[in-house]
This record gives C-alpha cells, sequence and structure tokens, in this order.
C-alpha cells in the first residue's frame, strides 16, 4: 500500500517507547527519548509559522521557534538558555504538559495528525543540559527582605527560582519529607523519572532556597508567625487532599484514594517493597474510578505492581477522558481495560471485611454540563455487579482543609479555593496564591506560571516598599 | 533533618523509649498530639504520640511497642544514632481544663500515649484517676511515672501478676461506681488497644460519661493528604490525622477501625521476616 504524501513538514519522528510487554515489569520511563539525530530531524520539519500560534497557546509563551530553531541547527546549548528564560523545569514539562491542547494541539501539522513533537523536544533539550552539567548563570544581587513559599510543587519551585533571581532571602516549607509536590508524590517515575524531579529540587538548594521540609504551615508553626517574620508569603499549597464518592463500603479493606495508592507507590516506593518498608497490597482485579491522568497514573502503577486485570470505570465515554492523549494511549497499550458509561453505586465486602464486589449502574450520557461535556445519567435499573479486589478513586482533589482552618484569615471560595486578584494576591496585603491552591486540579504549566507572575509581583510590591519609605 | 537519639530505655522485653532532638516539636507539642517519623531513606512513616518532652533540652519522648517492622528497627537504634525524619506535632491537642473527676484508661502501650494526659489534667486541677493494665507486670510500663502524676492509679494485669486480675475495663467500672456518691466521674479518657477502647466505651455509656478515644489509625502522611487514617465517627467519615486523633468514643465504629487496621497484615509479616533475615546476616 503507498503512503499518503504528506507535503508540508512530512512525518513525525517515531519516538522510542519500551514495549508494552516489558514496560509494565518496571517502573522506567516508557518514552526512550529521541537521539541527537532525530531530535534535529524533528525540529527541521518545523515550518516556522507567521503567528506563531504554538507560543501564543503556550500559558507561559514560551518562545517555541526560537528553541525550536536552535535545535534544528544543533545549538543544543543555546535553545536550553532560550527555553530557560520562561521556563524553570522543561524536563518536567516537556513530559508531563498536555500538548495535545495547547501548543502541539495549534501547529498546523498536527492536523494531520503529524504536528511538531514540541514536548519531546523540549525534553531533550533540558536532558541534554543536565547530562552536560549545563546550568543557567545567574548573578544574584542579595537583598535582605524575606519571603516565605509554602510548599514546593510547580508554582512552589518556580516561584522560588525567580525570587531567589530578584535576590530575595527564601524559605520554602514542605510538609512532607521529599520535595515537589505532585512531581514528587503522584506523577509516576515511568512518566517522570524521580532523578529529574530530585535535580530540580537539588537546583534550588544551589541557588539558595532555604527548604524545611517535614513542615506543615498552620499546624506545625504558625501561618500568622509567618505573615510576622516574612516581608511575603507564596501559598502554593496545591490541592491534595482526595475527595470520596461517599457511597457504602467506603471503608471496607481494599479501597483507596488515588493520593494513598500513588503516595504509597511513588513517594514511598511501596513498588520496591521489602527494599522499602512501606506496604500496598492489591487484588487480582483492581476498578480506578475515574478517567483523568490521576486515574490512569494509578491505573498504569497497578499494572505494574503485577495485577492481572486493570479496568478504568469511567461514567463518561473514551472521547470525554480528561487524561492527556499519551496518557490513555499508553495505558490502553499496556492492557489497561476502559470500561465506559458506568458508575458506582456501592462496595461489597466479604465477611472480614474485604472487598469482594462493586455494584455499579449503567449510564448515558445527556445534554452538556457546565464543563460543555455531555451530562452522564444514570440508567435506573441498570445495576450489575463486578467482581474486585481493590478499588482506587481518582475523582479529585480539593484544596487541603488543615490549612484553610489554621489560616481563616485567607478568602476562599466554596470549593476552598484561594480567591486572588490580577496579581495573585490574596485580600490579605502581602499574601500571595497560585497553582491548584487557586485553581482546583489544574496542571503543572499553569501553577508553574502562576508562580512566576506572583514572584513578580511580589518583587514589584517590595520595591513599591522601598520606594515609599 | 537528623533527629539525634540523646536517650534509650528499655521500658520491658517489647516497649522501649526513645528521646529524640526536635526541636520545633518541643517547642510547640500539647498534650494529645503525636509526630510522624521515618528512621532511614527507605523506612515507612509510622505515627507515634509525643509521651513527654524536655523544652529546655528541646527533646521529645517516644515510647513505642516493637510489633513490626519499623519499631524492631527503631528498638535497635542507640543514643547517638539519628532518625531521619520528624514532623509535627500534628493532631489536634486535647482538650484540656478543669472536669473534675477523671478517669484516665491506659492498654499496653497506650499507657505510653495516655501519660502526658494525666499530668495536664492534674496539673489542671482535676482529680485524676489513672487506670493502666498490661498483660502481665513484666509488661506494665510507666508505673512510677503515673503514681506520680495522677492522684491515684490503679493497675489490672491479664494474668494477676500486679494489681487486679483482668481487664483495666473491670477496674474502670469499680471506680465509676465508687465515685457515684462523690459527684461521679465527670470524664473518661482511653487510650490503647481497640478492643480495650470499645469496651471502656459501652462501660461508660449507661451512665452516660463523655469519654474520649484516640485513635491509632493506619496513616501515611499525617495531614489530610491520603485518607489512609478515615474512620467512621457517628456514621460521618472523618480523619483521625487531622479530625482527631481524639473523638467521642460513644460515637467510634470501633469494628470497622479494627478491620481497616488489618488492610496491610499479609505485607507486615512479609517485612518483619525479610527484616530478621537481613538482621542476622548483618551479625
Ligand atoms: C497523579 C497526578 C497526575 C497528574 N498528571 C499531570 C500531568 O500529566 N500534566 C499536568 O500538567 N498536570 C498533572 N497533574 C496536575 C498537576 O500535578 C498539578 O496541577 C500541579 O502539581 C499543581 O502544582 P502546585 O504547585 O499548585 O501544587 P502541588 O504540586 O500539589 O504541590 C503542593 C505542595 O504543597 C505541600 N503543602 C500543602 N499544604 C502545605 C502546608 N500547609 N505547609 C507546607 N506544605 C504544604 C504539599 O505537600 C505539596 O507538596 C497531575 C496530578 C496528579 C495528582
Ligand atoms: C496517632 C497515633 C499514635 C500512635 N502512638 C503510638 C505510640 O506512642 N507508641 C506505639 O508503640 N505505637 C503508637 N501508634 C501505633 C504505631 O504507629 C504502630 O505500631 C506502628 O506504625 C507499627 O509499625 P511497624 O512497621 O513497626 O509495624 P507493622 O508490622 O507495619 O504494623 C503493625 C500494626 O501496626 C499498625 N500500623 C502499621 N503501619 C501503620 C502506620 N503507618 N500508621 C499507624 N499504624 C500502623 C497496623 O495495625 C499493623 O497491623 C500510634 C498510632 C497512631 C495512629
Ligand atoms: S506551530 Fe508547529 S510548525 Fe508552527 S512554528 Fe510552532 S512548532 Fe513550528
Ligand atoms: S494520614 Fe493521610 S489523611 Fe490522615
Amino acid at each position: 500500500m503507498k503512503k499518503k504524501r504528506i507535503d508540508l513538514g512530512g512525518y513525525r519522528v517515531q519516538m522510542q517507547e519500551q514495549s508494552p510487554e516489558k514496560r509494565i515489569k518496571n517502573f522506567q520511563s516508557v518514552p526512550l527519548g529521541y537521539s541527537k539525530e532525530e531530535v534535529v530531524k524533528e525540529a527541521k520539519r518545523c515550518i516556522q509559522c507567521k503567528g506563531i500560534p504554538c507560543e501564543l497557546d503556550c500559558p507561559i509563551n514560551m518562545k517555541i521557534l526560537e528553541m525550536i530553531r536552535e535545535i534544528a541547527i544543533e545549538n543544543f546549548e543555546k535553545a536550553f538558555f532560550i527555553m530557560k528564560e520562561d521556563n524553570p523545569i522543561p524536563a518536567i514539562t516537556g513530559r508531563v504538559c498536555p500538548q495535545e491542547a495547547q501548543c502541539e494541539g495549534v501547529c498546523p501539522l498536527y492536523q494531520r495528525g503529524h504536528g511538531i513533537n514540541i514536548g519531546k523536544l523540549e525534553a531533550f533539550v533540558a536532558d541534554w543540559a543536565r547530562m552536560k552539567g549545563i546550568k543557567e548563570k545567574f548573578q544574584i544581587e542579595e537583598k535582605q527582605q524575606k519571603v516565605a513559599v509554602i510548599g514546593s510543587g510547580p508554582a512552589g519551585i518556580s516561584c522560588a527560582v525567580d525570587l531567589r533571581k530578584f535576590g530575595y532571602q527564601v524559605t520554602m516549607f514542605e510538609a512532607l519529607h521529599k520535595a515537589g509536590g505532585v512531581l514528587q508524590y503522584g506523577i509516576p517515575a515511568f512518566r517522570l523519572p524521580t532523578e529529574i524531579v530530585d535535580y530540580e529540587i537539588s537546583y534550588l538548594d544551589e541557588i539558595g532556597v532555604d527548604i524545611r521540609l517535614d513542615f506543615f504551615v498552620g499546624q506545625n508553626i504558625e501561618f500568622s508567625e509567618l505573615r510576622n517574620e516574612y516581608d511575603s508569603i507564596f501559598i502554593g499549597t496545591g490541592a491534595g487532599a482526595p475527595l470520596f464518592m461517599k457511597i457504602p463500603g467506603e471503608n471496607l479493606k481494599g479501597v483507596y484514594s488515588a493520593n494513598e495508592f500513588l503516595i504509597r507507590v511513588n513517594l514511598m516506593k511501596a513498588y520496591k517493597f521489602l527494599e522499602f518498608d512501606t506496604p500496598i497490597v492489591c487484588g487480582e482485579t483492581i476498578g480506578v474510578i475515574g478517567a483523568g491522568n490521576v486515574a490512569m497514573d494509578a491505573a498504569r502503577c497497578a499494572l505494574r505492581l503485577g495485577v492481572e486485570k486493570v479496568y478504568i470505570l469511567y461514567r463518561r465515554t473514551k472521547k470525554e477522558a480528561p487524561a492527556r492523549d499519551e496518557e490513555i494511549q499508553h495505558a490502553l497499550e499496556e492492557g489497561v481495560i476502559l470500561k465506559e458509561l458506568i458508575s458506582p453505586n456501592k462496595f461489597i465486602g466479604d465477611h472480614k471485611g474485604w472487598l469482594k464486589e462493586v455494584e455499579l449502574f449503567k449510564m448515558e450520557l445527556g445534554d452538556a454540563d457546565a464543563s460543555g461535556r455531555p451530562r452522564p445519567v444514570k440508567i435506573e435499573g441498570s445495576e450489575f455487579v463486578l467482581k474486585m479486589g481493590t478499588i482506587v478513586e481518582a475523582l479529585g482533589s480539593m484544596p487541603n482543609r488543615l490549612f484553610l482552618n489554621k489560616a481563616p484569615e485567607l478568602d476562599v471560595n466554596k470549593w476552598g479555593q484561594i480567591k486572588v486578584d490580577d496579581n495573585l494576591m490574596t485580600q490579605i496585603p502581602g499574601v500571595y496564591a497560585g497553582g491548584d491552591a487557586v485553581r482546583g486540579n489544574a496542571t503543572v504549566i499553569l501553577a508553574l506560571g502562576d508562580g512566576r507572575q506572583a514572584a513578580a509581583s511580589i518583587h514589584k510590591q517590595i520595591k513599591q516598599a522601598k520606594a515609599a519609605t | 533533618m537528623n533527629h539525634i537519639i540523646v536517650r534509650k530505655k528499655n521500658l520491658s522485653k517489647e516497649n522501649f523509649l526513645i528521646e529524640i532532638k526536635a526541636p520545633h516539636v518541643a517547642e510547640r507539642f500539647q498534650p494529645g498530639q503525636f509526630v510522624i517519623i521515618r528512621i532511614s531513606e527507605t523506612g515507612e512513616r509510622i505515627p507515634l504520640t509525643v509521651a513527654d518532652v524536655n523544652k529546655a533540652a528541646k527533646t521529645i519522648t517516644l515510647i513505642f511497642q516493637a510489633v513490626g517492622r519499623t519499631t524492631m528497627e527503631l528498638s535497635t537504634l542507640n543514643k547517638g544514632d539519628p532518625v531521619l525524619n520528624c514532623v509535627g506535632p500534628l493532631g489536634n491537642p486535647s482538650e484540656i481544663k478543669k472536669f473534675g473527676q477523671v478517669a484516665c484508661v491506659g492498654g499496653g502501650t497506650g499507657i505510653a500515649c495516655i501519660y502526658p494526659l494525666v499530668q495536664a489534667l492534674a496539673k489542671a486541677g482535676n482529680e485524676v484517676t489513672a487506670i493502666i493494665g498490661a498483660r502481665n507486670e513484666s509488661m506494665l510500663i510507666l508505673e512510677k511515672e503515673m503514681k506520680a502524676a495522677a492522684t491515684k492509679t490503679l493497675i489490672a494485669t491479664d494474668d494477676g501478676s500486679k494489681g487486679h486480675h483482668g481487664f483495666v475495663t473491670e477496674v474502670l467500672h469499680k471506680t465509676i461506681e465508687a465515685h457515684k456518691n462523690s459527684g461521679g466521674i465527670s470524664r473518661v479518657i482511653t487510650i490503647g488497644p481497640i478492643p480495650m477502647m470499645k469496651a471502656a466505651a459501652e462501660v461508660t455509656r449507661p451512665y452516660k460519661i463523655p469519654t474520649i478515644a484516640s485513635l491509632n489509625t493506619i496513616m501515611v502522611d499525617g495531614t489530610g493528604m491520603c485518607g489512609s487514617c478515615r474512620a467512621y465517627i457517628d456514621g460521618v467519615m472523618k480523619l483521625a490525622c487531622i479530625d482527631g486523633p481524639e473523638f467521642d468514643a460513644h460515637k467510634v465504629d470501633f469494628d470497622d477501625v479494627l478491620s481497616r487496621m488489618e488492610m496491610f497484615k499479609v505485607k507486615e509479616k512479609q517485612a518483619v521476616e525479610h527484616y530478621q533475615k537481613i538482621s542476622l546476616e548483618k551479625e
């Protein structure tokens, strides 16, 4: 058969990946990364659009075209510095951004299925720089003002980097024993290798961010104490508290929140159990409720823990699934079974309190809801039962009420999201917030953009305060 | 981040005391709160109640029973050794005020957890009856300390080797009856094995005495992020780490709590076997 001719740009350079059979036995990166030749070839396909749609659609307007031009002439170092001007963690965003909904999705070549693989170009350049030990160089002109950054996820990281560049004394508080937020405890190593996150965190150390681990602001130190001690505060506490279905049987052994499941596997390394002490138990079949990135991650972790049958139980259909395209595709290749148009009604246990079955409703799609997606509607009388040893609820998460209860002076909306103005300032002067703490379940790149914007606002405010005195 | 052990003591064959440097926790601790520690890079996060603090020395005292992989390893550490992580104080402080006549019922290692409450309640002007129990005399901990802190200390052992022959709950019942004509017991606090706390709640229920139990559900982060520690209180899901650890004992679904604590049993056994194997190899 003759291949259809593609004029402009040609075919996307295929990314080599671990085969599905092999990769479900390990937690190593699925994509193997472009080689030097491949990355140059991919970059050369760019048709250098007028108006540069990819950049316009990038939430942080990274200079994508300039980067691609440098890659095409093998000037990786230059490409790296161009990226770094806008993005402190390209090795991470290159791997986890929903590119199909942003830069790659608006690339004219994407219409024919061969958009420039911008994410993988980004990751290549960042990895290349890491391997060569090349880092962004800048002089820090030390200032005496102190800024506290609460939370070490992408919002906190990007805010801290910029604040240090401005010369402020930055203390970062993190509740867990490792920094990185979701990048560390949520997103599995086969998507985002742990050493990449650790590298970015060690960079914070190098540029002089004082990272205080094991420190939950509000619980271990009063929020008001921080307000007294620091000139400004950035809140990047994320939305890490799990939502539960609130249906009968939820407390049976074998029912996890996705957060618990992923924290055990990723942060605590339960997949290396015995070498690491934290356990996880799974039955022979596992059902993951939801179809976002979190659900895909949990399902793919379960396969790698050796679970035989892994189901995604979703109330809409694949078309409406909010996960990244690549995640859904990888999950299906690996053998995850997508069950559409169903929703759990109750969990049924055995006499020892272990989950045994799930009763589900069949669903149908109704009119569009507020999110623009068709609303799933229960079909009455359609209940049926599936045998299930383990359930992981990936329903989304909320800002942590522990922090909000201990900082009641912050204005929040009914979902517990912190309210901010156009400069990301909360109603308390000098206190800023961004990322999931403000947006709810959003993305790494939006959190990153917020962190940078907040740093700029803080800088401006401190400068003005100084000018006034 | 290391927390150096400055004192170590074997309290009984299975119970150990360590005092570690934790300036931040020492400074802010209030009775009823706990910490989560991790011994090493490969370690599990486990919650332990703060049994005592020394604000001047910036140390906290932890008392634990070696029941599994982590607590066994912890029991082999000595003065000068580090504990890698310690986050806290976590959980809500216990309500400490003048209630009148209070009974504090501690079983096993729960005696250590209830000790700071006995101290604080006595200091707040309560008449505190401490009722402590263990399987036998050799496993009974903190008897001397308890006697110094409480107004009165009563002991029960399962085998009768010390004090009342039987359960602490029987002693609790007698105590309540004995106080009936002198104003009555106005509050009971119980910490220990789930069956004991459940039984204590049943003892006080007919008397309608407000009763508090401290739940030792399985925890990971201890800050409301995972939901592992969830328990039903009056039919409503609560998180022991941030809503507790103390709850109204008359409203706790203890059977459910007990069931969930067995979730990782199979793996915990493997971990202990593995640990014993590698310990032997090291020797
Ligand atoms: C499993 C999973 C997969 C995902 N996959 C993707 C993906 O592929 N692509 C994508 O773009 N997005 C993805 N997301 C979403 C993305 O990770 C988040 O939008 C992003 O991490 C939010 O960043 P943040 O900095 O606001 O908060 P977080 O990353 O949540 O970090 C917040 C940090 O603050 C700490 N903290 C909270 N409260 C306190 C306190 N009071 N004191 C001290 N520390 C505190 C927390 O422990 C945490 O480490 C995923 C999310 C999950 C859970
Ligand atoms: C708020 C709180 C305070 C506690 N205070 C004390 C204390 O002061 N002294 C003390 O000896 N014990 C205390 N515990 C119990 C202690 O945390 C467990 O004994 C310990 O985690 C066991 O770990 P392991 O690896 O040694 O044993 P494992 O073999 O892992 O477990 C033995 C049993 O301990 C429980 N357990 C296991 N892992 C956890 C975990 N991560 N969190 C909670 N429970 C777990 C389970 O029921 C398990 O069956 C407390 C628990 C809680 C929740
Ligand atoms: S949209 Fe695609 S083709 Fe156009 S400049 Fe960006 S990467 Fe190149
Ligand atoms: S221990 Fe994770 S929510 Fe309580």
